[in-house]
């Protein structure tokens, strides 16, 4: 299943290689040596542990809007295994489609 | 060319340059799962070039192909994308008091913006002389970009050559973020705020538009507003 890519992808990526660039520019050039107030450089750090959490439900237990349970939670828990003993992620990524092609061709 | 290597003859010199170097090759198989994902996802190879290029930062590439190839908008994708694209402005701001040192004058500074993702600024401020520090950064920075784009265009052609889902390649999205995402669980705050975020994405995901989930589940981090 090759997805088709929507027409104003092109659009989606100038606006994010123009955000994460004056993100970047902002705190280097910009700003200078100033002093965020802690509380909100804490939240600013919390933002992957929430957001790549959101990402790893989404992409094992979703299917666009419904919740669907699949070969891919087999995939899912060979990763979290693989990725919790410290194995780089190429072995990972293998091992988890490995085990989704598995549970799929069954 | 004897003058430019000539530093690697320091250990301290050499030991900044192999770490950038080993960084350079994992994260280049990153790259390589991005490319293989985003072309699997809908974009083209160009696309998915583009993004490793100018956007240049990491969890923001991956998350943005996630929510487009689910079947997302691209002004969702866009969000989730920028707000974790955000920290690349602490970032930012941790390496400023070196800016000048690492990279001198404006259009320098502009151009080193560029390269201050996760890993040229641990590798940077890893180090205690500002010498060290310019060193780190340029190796780490450049290494990391060439390994980076080499490896995204490799595998946005392999993708293209093969059916991504028939080898369980669509698994690549989730075991890439539960990668990126370990690190962040060493701290309890860490933990609760993952655990908030993923909790909060799938109760809203059959009610909400694809990719807004990912929007809602940051309002997780406002628990580092206690304590």
């Amino acid at each position: 299943m090759i997805n088709q890519a929507p027409e104003n992808l092109w659009l989606m990526i100038v606006a994010l290689a123009a955000t994460a660039y004056l993100f970047k520019v902002f705190g280097l050039v910009v700003l200078g040596s100033q002093q965020l107030p802690k509380v909100f450089e804490r939240c600013l750090g919390l933002i992957p542990a929430a957001l790549l959490a959101a990402l790893v439900a989404k992409d094992t237990f979703s299917i666009g809007q419904s919740l669907v349970i699949d070969a891919r939670v087999a995939g899912f828990t060979v990763a979290v295994i693989a990725a919790w003993r410290r194995a780089p992620l190429i072995v990972v990524v293998v091992l988890a489609a490995g085990a989704t092609a598995l549970v799929r061709a069954i | 060319m004897k003058r430019f290597f000539a530093p690697l003859s320091e250990p301290a010199v050499r030991r900044v340059v192999i770490a950038s170097l080993t960084l350079g090759g994992a994260v280049g198989v990153f790259a390589l799962s991005f490319g293989v994902a985003s072309v699997s996802a809908g974009a083209t190879v160009w696309q998915t070039c583009a993004l490793s290029l100018f956007v240049f930062t990491g969890a923001s590439q991956f998350s943005a192909m996630s929510v487009v190839g689910a079947g997302g908008s691209v002004a969702a994708a866009f969000g989730g994308a920028a707000l974790l694209a955000a920290r690349n402005f602490v970032y930012g701001l941790a390496l400023s008091s070196s800016a000048k040192s690492m990279a001198g004058s404006l259009p320098r500074r502009l151009f080193a913006a560029h390269f201050v993702i996760d890993e040229t600024t641990a590798l940077a401020l890893a180090q205690e002389s500002p010498r060290l520090r310019k060193i780190a950064f340029w190796t780490t920075g450049i290494g990391l970009f060439s390994f980076w784009n080499l490896g995204t265009l490799i595998g946005a052609l392999a993708g293209n050559a093969i059916d991504p889902q028939k080898f369980g390649l669509d698994i690549a999205f989730p075991a890439a973020f539960i990668v990126m995402l370990l690190p962040h669980l060493r701290s309890k705050l860490g933990r609760q705020a993952a655990a908030l975020g993923g909790a909060l994405c799938l109760i809203s995901i059959s009610f909400l538009p694809i990719g807004i989930p990912i929007l809602v589940a940051a309002c997780a981090v406002l628990i580092g507003l206690r304590k």
